[in-house]
Formats: C-alpha cells, structure tokens, sequence
C-alpha cells in the first residue's frame, strides 16, 4: 500500500495533473482566440482597447505638447482641417491655449485608471465576499445581503455625487465612491453562482477527500465562477468610465488641471457658441472607448458566457 | 390573495427607506470637522459663542446616536433640515423644484418609450433587415453615450446651427404663464395659453432626449430580445394558425408577454433618469432639483444636499415598488 502514495508517485501525479490542465488551458486559449475572430466587432472594440491602453501609457512620448500648460497666444484654435488653425495643434486648442490632442490623450489615462481600478477593487470585494456569504450564509450572508439591498436602494450617480460631495473631490476619494457601490453587483453574481455550485457534485468530492473550506473556494468553485466575473467586470469598466467622467463633468471628480475627459466637456460648454471642438472632441474620445469596451464586453459574454445575455 | 402580496411588498420599502436614511446620515460624518466649521470657514470672523450656538442649533453638540434619532424622527415628519445657504427649509426648497424635475423625467421617459417600443418590436419582427440592424447599431451607440455630452452636441446642432430649439430654461422669457401646478405643460393646458404650450414643449425637447436616450436604447435592446424569445414560441405559432393577422399576432400575444420583462428594465432605469437628471438640468440650465442640488454642493450646502439625495432614492425605491406592482397584472403567475 505504502509504494501508492510514495513521495515520487504523489509528484509525477501533479505533474500530470498540471500538464493536462495547461492543455485545457491552452486549447481554450485557442478556441476562445477563433471564436474572437468570427466576431469582427468585438476584435474590434477590443483593439481599439489596446490602442487606447497603449496611447496612455506612452502619452508622455507621442504627445505634441504638454497637457496642463498653455500658450495663451494660441487659444481657442480650431482643429487643422478649419481655417485658422495653428500649425502643430491638430486638434485645435482650448481656452488656455492647450493642445486639445495632447490633452486627449492624456485624459485616456484617468478614464482608464479610474476604470481599471474601480472596477478591479468591486471584483476584489464583490467576488471575496460573494463567495464568503454564498459558501457560509448564516448571518454573515444575511448582513452582506441586506447591506448590498440597502446600497441597491439608491441610483449609482446619485450615491457616487452624494459621497463625493462629502468625501471632497479628488483621484482616491473617486475610486472610494464608486467602489463602495460598485462591488454590489459583482457580490451578487458571485453569491449566486456559489449557491448554485456549492450542491454540485465536485464540492460535495472535495468535501469528501477533505479538502479543507478556503481551498474548495478557491481551487475548486472560484475557477467555475470566474468568466462569468470577467465579463461582468468588462460590461461594468464603460459604466465606470462613464459615472467617472459624469462626476468630473460635475467638477466633483478630477480636479484640474490634470486633463480628465468629463471635465474638459464642462470647460468646452462656455465657449460653445464660437469653439465647437472644446467640448465635442473630448466626448468623442469618450464615446469611442466605451463603444469599444462595450463591444469587446459584449463579444466576451457571447463566447464566455452566453447565460447573461438576457439582461 | 393579491391586494396581501401588494401590501407585504409596500410594508418591505419601509425598512429600506429607513436604511436610506441612515446611509445618508452617515454621508454627513463623512466630511472632515463639522459642517458649522465649514460654514464658519465660509463666514469670516466669528466669536467661539456664536460656534457652540449654531451647534446646539444643528444638534452637533449632542451624542452620534442622538443626532441620528433627531434626523430620523424629524425626516418622518417631513422636517429634512434648514439649508445654509438659502436660508429656508430643506423641503421647502426641494418641492418648489421638484413640478420642473418631474416634467423633465416624466418628458424623458415619454421620449424613450415612444422611440424604444415601436423599434424594439419592428427589430424584433424584421429580424436583421436594415432597418433592425440599423436601430440595434444606434441602441449600442446610445447606451455608450455620456448624456452631458448628448446634450451638448443636441445644442450645437439643433439650438446653435439650426435654431430649431431653444438653448436652455423651461419658457421663453415674456410669455405668460399662470403657474397652478408647476408643469408648464399642464398649465400651459389648463389655461388654454397656447404659445406658452409651444414654448415649453420646444424647451422640454432636447433635454428629454438627452436624458431618455440611454433609456431608449436600452428599453429597445431589452424588448427586442425578449420579443425575438417570444415569437419562437409554439403558442405565437398557434395564435398564426387559428388565422389571426399577423399585426394581431405580434401586438397581442407576443407584446404582452415580451413586456413583462421590458416593464423590469424600465423600472431600473429610473435611477439613470434621476441621476443622469442632476447632469442634463446643469447643461440645460433647468431650473430643477438636480441643478439645486449641484449649486449646494459648490456652496457646501450639505443639509441640502443630504435630503435631496433622500429624495432621490426615496423615489427609486417607490419606482421600483410601483413596477413591482404592476407586474402582478402583467403577470398573474407571478406572486411577490
């Protein structure tokens, strides 16, 4: 009996264990690559994530100009295809004389950031105490349910301005205020499908074999859950980005002179009559990134998780 | 059976506003000091007896718990606070906004459904005909649109190049108007003032399709796609074989039932009318609660901004109760 569970046995059997989880791995890899390809738009959306991801982490190179200061000489150009525009400013110039191209660009750094991070510490959150109360309920569940309940009571803008007005703008207090709602939803899902999954046959297995209760999580349901997480957390970064750029739109947000994308619009309204480009470009750049991130979330969902699709 | 349900679900929102409430409450203690400092901030010199006055006067000398029951017994009896700025109650203020807020959510709401409902059923119907695929192409586009800038570029082009609409505010200045109810519309009908009725339809025009826009498109996506369901379904397919016309077939039968979902997705998104209100009425420069309560929080208003928040949510949670509700009619099978 004793040569069974003998330490090289026990080794080569991880060995194999992981092989064939690489494998799945990768064949799911390359399955979830082909399927991404017969969705043009969603590869779409996607690389237009990429570019804009990569646009703001080299924004200081491929900028022209700086983003916070200006020429007073220049201000209020209009972009390169109108008459009057200052050579070197190809999309015109704001109310201080700043190079609206530069600050575009970027801007996509705070839209991003506040995205990423916002959304990552409500999937954090969400995920760690959704699995928590879904495994263990009893009263934990009860108070994170009735607190999520209570959080749910009020429209996400609203609760993000109220915080935000007392908290003080700034870059942490936002992630503060959109986090402290935002894992909400990612609670939920997470609840739920542990729920669902805690009765399936494979815990009730690793129950048996002893798996102690933090590794069944984490090894064993967590992995069914997650993708249906990941494409929550893609579907929400545009909504994110969205409230962020409302809240900056509002002057609770980024503060300038940092170049947000909300609050460059806000500027542009005072000069809507004689400088267009002020508060239209902006929003563009904000319209396409949530496009794109929509897109790819969506195609992400269809491949991933095709449950969710019924909103 | 019904009339128990309906009331079980009623008497469920009281402990949710009562937790709203709290919540609120606690946005206060999130500010660094206390409000009298910041309003002595604000006020210059002024002598530390006049400090522990006002704050006897707003009860911050008193113990946490107790601040917290004076709140809560005081916003039941409809007492939200006095605001510091204007001087005059919190409700006060809030109601005498509140006629111009409704008829921009209520205009908003009207201009989605009318858009959303016939696109979500010809899509449906006409599944990947152009025009379908056209109006799910702008359904995507609208549900990724910031509605501050909607509303702008709305300006830009139907106030500023065209001059079709008006720029911003409720009525043209001039006009008169004998205000009973609040909603201009409404008034404008009830005195037979037919410019005044012109007027502020044309004002109501854009920011209601600045606010509703998001809505639209997502009502449109969310009924088309229950709809594509439905008409899959054998008792569609029965409802066609006993001969009914087709029209008949897709208003009554399917519509119906794709609407049960569509009425929970409307309901959810009354808190993106309320809050996308606070942004649209700053473009538009609507005279309403949300650019009340974005001045006050420029001001540092905070009772003000604390019982508009109050009132924000109070009326997300009785939307969705209503919602609630009415999909038990919708639904028989559905029990609360």
């Amino acid at each position: 009996m004793q040569g069974i569970v003998s330490g090289d046995n026990r080794f080569s059997r991880l060995v194999y264990v992981w092989r064939v989880r690489w494998k799945v791995r990768a064949r799911n890899l390359a399955e979830f690559w082909r399927d991404l390809r017969g969705r043009p738009l969603a590869l779409l959306g996607g690389v237009v994530v990429v570019l804009y991801i990569l646009g703001a982490i080299s924004a200081p190179y491929i900028s022209p100009h700086s983003p916070t200061q200006g020429n007073l000489r220049y201000r209020l150009r209009p972009p390169a295809w109108q008459e009057g525009a200052e050579p070197g400013y190809y999309l015109g110039t704001d109310d201080q004389g700043r190079d609206l191209l530069t600050r575009i660009i970027f801007g996509a750094r705070v839209s991003l950031l506040v995205g990423l991070l916002s959304v990552g510490i409500s999937v954090a959150i969400g995920t760690a105490l959704g699995a928590l109360a879904g495994y263990y309920r009893g009263w934990l569940d009860q108070l994170l349910s009735r607190f999520a309940d209570l959080l749910l009571a009020f429209p996400f803008l609203i609760f993000a301005i109220g915080m935000m007005t007392f908290l003080g703008p700034g870059f942490t207090n936002l992630i503060v205020a959109l986090t402290f709602k935002g894992w909400v939803e990612f609670f939920r899902l997470v609840r739920g499908e542990m729920l669902a999954e805690k009765t399936k046959e494979y815990v009730e297995a690793a129950k048996v074999v002893g798996q102690r209760d933090w590794a069944i999580i984490a090894s064993e349901v967590l992995p069914n859950i997650i993708q249906s997480v990941f494409v929550l957390g893609t579907l929400r970064m545009g909504f994110m980005i969205i409230m962020e750029a409302s809240l900056s739109f509002l002057g609770l947000g980024i503060q300038p002179p940092t170049p947000a994308w909300g609050s460059m619009v806000s500027v542009g309204r005072d000069y809507m009559l004689t400088a267009w480009w002020v508060s239209t470009l902006p929003g563009i750049a904000i319209l396409i990134m949530v496009l794109a991130i929509n897109l790819f979330g969506e195609g992400l969902r269809d491949i991933l998780d095709p449950r969710l699709r019924v909103e | 059976m019904r009339a128990v349900k309906i009331l079980e679900r009623v008497l469920i929102t009281i402990p949710i506003m009562f937790g709203v409430a709290v919540v609120v409450f606690f946005f206060m203690r999130l500010t660094p000091g206390d409000p009298v400092d910041i309003m002595m901030g604000q006020a210059g010199a002024v002598s530390t007896g006049e400090i522990e006055q006002l704050r006897r006067e707003f009860d911050l000398d008193k113990p946490l718990y107790m601040q917290l029951w004076l709140f809560l017994t005081k916003a039941v009896q409809g007492d939200l606070g006095y605001s510091y700025t204007q001087k005059r109650p919190v409700n006060e203020l809030i109601f005498d906004r509140l006629p111009a807020t409704i008829e921009l959510a209520g205009g908003a709401l009207f201009f989605s459904l009318v858009i959303a409902i016939p696109i979500g059923i010809i899509s449906a119907v006409r599944q990947k005909s152009l025009v379908d695929q056209f109006s799910m192409a702008g359904a995507f586009l609208g549900t990724s649109m910031p509605s501050f800038w909607l509303g702008i570029i709305l300006i830009l082009l139907f106030a500023v190049r065209l001059g079709w609409l008006p720029v911003q505010g409720r009525i043209t200045y001039g006009i008169n108007l004998e205000y009973v109810t609040g909603f201009y519309v409404l008034d404008s009908l009830l005195g037979r003032n037919w410019p005044a009725l012109v007027s502020s339809v044309k004002h109501l025009v854009l920011p209601s399709v600045s606010l509703g826009a998001s809505v639209a498109a997502i009502v449109a996506r969310v009924l088309r796609s229950s709809m594509v369901e439905i008409l899959r379904q054998d008792y569609v397919t029965l409802a066609r074989a006993k001969g009914n016309r087709e029209f008949l077939v897709v208003m009554k039968h399917a519509l119906r039932n794709a609407l049960i979902p569509t009425v929970t997705v409307v309901g959810l998104q009354v808190g993106s009318l309320l809050g996308g209100n606070m942004i649209v009425e700053s473009v538009f420069s609507w005279p309403g609660l949300g650019r009340l309560v974005v001045k006050a929080i420029f001001e540092r208003d905070f009772p003000l901004v604390q019982g508009a928040v109050m009132i924000y949510a109070f009326t997300f949670v009785i939307a969705n109760l209503i919602v609630d509700v009415l999909y038990t009619y919708l639904n028989p099978k559905i029990t609360l």
